[in-house]
C-alpha cells in the first residue's frame, strides 16, 4: 500500500523537474559572468540586463510587443463582452453554432490561423505591419475573453438587471450602473489574460509582423548570434516574471469574479425553497 | 390610514399568456381597487407569478389588456410603470450598500442630494433598518434584503407595489412577525400591494381579497372570510385550510332552502347562501370544516345532526387537539379539531363517541 504512493510521488517529482528545470536556466544564465552558455558558472553580473537598454532594435520591439498587446487585450475583451453578454442573455437563432465558432480558435494550430491569415491578407494587398499582428491575436486571445467572460454573465442573478429597470432605470443605464460593476472582476480578467497571451505569442506574430517585429519574433531573430544568447536569457527572464505576475493577478480578478457570483447564487437557492 | 376604495387601479381584461406549449395565463379579468392589500394565491405553476410580471411589464400579454390607474399599459416598459417590484430574491444590488440600493430610483429624477437623503432616511425608518445606511449588501441577513428591497421599491411612491413571494425565504417565526409588518406597513402607506404567495394562511391573515389561481385561471376571488367559509369548489375547499367532504345529492332547490341528502348526516334543509356556486339538483359534495364538527363528550351535550363514529388517530396541539374519526358512510376519515378547555379530557384511539354538527355549517361544493 506505501508503494503506490511512492511511485506517485516520484512521477510528480519528474515531472516537476522535466517542466521547470528548463526555465530556471534562464535566471541562472541571466546572471552569468560568461558569453557561453555552459556550466560551470563563472561569476555574478547585471551587465547581460544592463546591455539590453541600448539595443534600440529591442527597445522597438518592446513598444511593438506592448502596443499590440494593449490593443489586442482591449479589442477582444470588448468583443468578449458583446458576445458573452447576447449569449448569456438572449436567445437567437444559430446561437450555438455562431459561439462554437468563436472558440474554435483555441484548438486551431496557431501555424495554420497564421498561414491561412497570411495568406487572406497578401491576397487583398493589406501591408503588413502591428494591426495585422493584433488581428491575429484578437482571433485567438477571443475564445479566453469569452470563457472568462460569459461564467461572468451567467453568473449574473437576471432579476438585479430587471430590479433596475423596475426602478425606472433605461437599458443603457442598467447595463453601466448594474451590470459592467459586477461582471469587472471579469472585465480585469480577461484584459490580463489577453494581454500575456498577445505579449507572449510567436507563430501568428510571426507570419503576420512584417518588418515592425515583436519582442518574441525579436528573441528568435537573436539566437541566430551566439553572442546575444546571455542577453536574450536576461530578456527572457524579465518576460517570465512579468507573465507570472499578469497571470496571478487574472487568476484573482478570475475568482473574485467567480465569488461574487456565488454569493448571489446562495442567496437565490435560499429563496427558491418556496 | 388608507381604506380601500371602490375605484380601480389595476384592471386585467382577458389577459392571456403562453410559453411554448403552455398556458401560463388564460383569460384572466380582475379587477384590483386602489388601496387594497390584493393576493394572488395559488401553487405552483398556476399563473399567479405570471400574471404578476405581466402587471410590472416584464412580459407582454399574448391577448387582452392591462390598465393601471386608468392608463393602458399595452405599451409601457417596466421603468415607465407606476408599479415597483419586490423579488423573490430581493435582488439586493450586491456592490451597491444599503443606501445606495434604496436611492437608487430616485438618482435619475433630478433630486436633490438632500432630499435623497432625507427621503432615504425616511424609508430606513419606515421599515426599521434607520442607522444602517452604509451597511453593505452582503453584510445583510434575509430578513434585512428584504427591508431593503421594500423600502427600494416604496421610495419610488409606486400606485401599485407588487411582491413575489416577499416571505418565502424566511424562517417561519421571522415570516410571522413580517406578515403582521407588511399589512401594517401596506395601511401606513395607503399603496396598492398586490403579493403572489402559495402560503394559504400568509393570504388569509395579510389580504383585503384574496384571488385563488389553478392553471392560469382565477377559481375564485373573495375576501379571507368569504373565501374559508363559501369556497365554490371542493379544489379551492381543500386548498385553503381543511375541509372533509362527505358525497351526496342535492335534491331541491327553491328560492329560500336547499334540500339534500347528506350521506350519514342524513336530509338537511339549508339557506340559500349555504351553495356558493348555483348548481342543478344531482350529485354534490357536501363540505364541513374541522372546527364545525363537535366531539359530544357526555350524554347530556346534544347537537342538531348526531352521528357516532370510531377514533382512528389524535394530533394534540397543546390549544387543540385533531381527531380522525371514522364515520359509517364516508370514505375517508372525517377530521374534528377541538379547543382543550380546561377539564375537557383527550379521546384515546379505538373509542367511540358521538359527533354533533349544526346544518348551516354544512357547504354545498361543485
Amino acid at each position: 500500500m506505501r508503494g503506490a504512493p511512492r511511485t506517485f510521488t516520484i512521477f510528480v517529482g519528474l515531472y516537476l523537474v522535466f517542466l521547470y528545470a528548463p526555465v530556471l536556466l534562464l535566471p541562472i544564465f541571466a546572471f552569468n559572468d560568461s558569453a557561453i552558455i555552459a556550466f560551470p558558472l563563472r561569476g555574478f553580473t547585471l551587465d547581460w540586463f544592463i546591455g539590453l537598454a541600448s539595443e534600440t532594435t529591442l527597445i522597438v520591439s518592446v513598444q511593438n510587443s506592448l502596443l499590440v498587446a494593449i490593443v489586442a487585450a482591449v479589442l477582444s475583451t470588448c468583443l468578449g463582452v458583446l458576445a458573452s453578454r447576447a449569449s448569456a442573455r438572449f436567445d437567437y437563432p444559430g446561437k450555438k453554432p455562431i459561439m462554437s465558432f468563436l472558440m474554435l480558435p483555441l484548438v486551431l494550430p496557431e501555424i495554420i490561423v497564421g498561414v491561412s491569415l497570411l495568406i487572406v491578407l497578401v491576397q487583398l494587398g493589406v501591408s503588413l505591419n502591428v494591426w495585422t499582428v493584433i488581428l491575429g491575436h484578437v482571433l485567438i486571445c477571443m475564445p479566453f475573453s469569452i470563457a472568462i467572460l460569459l461564467s461572468a454573465f451567467n453568473n449574473m442573478d437576471r432579476n438585479l438587471e430587471e430590479a433596475s429597470l423596475d426602478l425606472g432605470a433605461n437599458r443603457r443605464e442598467t447595463f453601466f450602473k448594474i451590470i459592467l460593476p459586477l461582471v469587472m472582476p471579469g472585465i480585469i480578467s480577461s484584459l490580463l489574460i489577453s494581454f500575456t497571451i498577445s505579449l507572449d505569442e510567436f507563430i501568428i506574430a510571426f507570419f503576420l509582423t512584417g518588418t515592425d517585429t515583436t519582442l518574441p519574433v525579436y528573441i528568435w531573430s537573436q539566437l541566430r548570434f551566439p553572442s546575444k544568447l546571455p542577453g536574450v536569457m536576461a530578456l527572457g527572464f524579465i518576460m517570465l516574471i512579468l507573465s507570472l505576475i499578469l497571470l496571478t493577478a487574472g487568476e484573482y480578478f478570475r475568482k473574485k469574479s467567480a465569488r461574487l457570483a456565488s454569493t448571489e447564487t446562495t442567496l437565490n437557492k435560499d429563496a427558491d425553497h418556496g | 390610514m388608507a381604506k380601500s376604495t371602490e375605484s380601480p387601479m389595476v384592471e386585467i381584461n382577458a389577459v392571456s399568456k403562453s410559453f411554448g406549449d403552455v398556458r401560463a395565463v388564460d383569460g384572466v379579468d380582475a379587477v384590483i381597487r386602489e388601496g387594497e392589500f390584493f393576493s394572488l394565491l395559488g401553487p405552483s405553476g398556476c399563473g399567479k407569478t405570471t400574471l404578476l410580471r405581466l402587471i410590472s411589464g416584464f412580459e407582454h400579454p399574448d391577448d387582452g389588456h392591462i390598465v393601471i390607474a386608468g392608463q393602458n399599459m399595452d405599451q409601457v416598459e417596466p421603468n415607465h410603470r407606476p408599479t415597483n417590484l419586490v423579488f423573490q430574491s430581493y435582488a439586493i444590488f450586491p456592490h451597491l450598500n444599503v443606501e445606495e440600493n434604496v436611492a437608487y430610483g430616485l438618482k435619475r429624477n433630478g433630486v436633490s442630494k438632500d432630499e435623497i437623503a432625507e427621503q432615504v432616511n425616511e424609508m430606513l425608518t419606515l421599515v426599521d433598518l434607520s442607522g444602517y445606511n452604509k451597511r453593505p449588501a452582503y453584510a445583510l441577513s434575509g430578513g434585512q434584503r428584504q427591508r431593503v428591497a421594500l423600502a427600494r421599491a416604496l421610495i419610488m411612491k409606486p400606485k401599485v407595489l407588487l411582491l413575489d413571494e416577499p416571505l418565502s425565504a424566511l424562517d417561519r417565526k421571522l415570516r410571522e412577525q413580517m406578515q403582521i409588518e407588511l399589512r401594517g406597513l401596506q395601511r401606513t402607506v395607503g399603496i396598492t400591494f398586490i403579493l403572489v404567495t402559495h402560503d394559504q394562511e400568509e393570504a388569509l391573515t395579510m389580504s383585503d381579497r384574496i384571488a385563488v389561481m389553478f392553471d392560469g385561471n382565477i377559481a375564485q376571488l373573495a375576501t379571507p372570510q368569504e373565501l374559508y367559509s363559501r369556497p365554490k369548489t371542493r379544489r379551492i375547499a381543500s386548498f385553503i385550510g381543511v375541509m372533509n367532504f362527505v358525497e351526496g345529492t342535492l335534491r331541491k332547490v327553491t328560492a329560500k332552502t336547499l334540500e339534500v341528502e347528506a350521506g350519514p348526516f342524513g336530509k338537511v334543509t339549508m339557506a340559500p347562501d349555504q351553495m356558493p356556486a348555483p348548481l342543478e339538483p344531482g350529485a354534490v359534495t357536501v363540505g364541513i370544516r374541522p372546527e364545525m364538527l363537535t366531539v359530544l363528550f357526555s350524554a347530556k351535550e346534544k347537537a342538531e345532526i348526531e352521528v357516532t363514529g370510531v377514533i382512528t388517530n389524535t394530533a394534540y396541539f397543546g390549544d387543540m387537539t385533531y381527531y380522525s374519526v371514522q364515520i359509517d358512510g364516508i370514505d375517508e376519515d372525517v377530521t374534528v379539531s377541538m379547543r382543550n378547555t380546561a377539564g375537557r379530557r383527550v379521546l384515546a384511539v379505538g373509542e367511540e363517541t358521538r359527533i354533533g354538527l349544526g346544518r348551516e355549517s354544512l357547504i354545498i361544493l361543485s
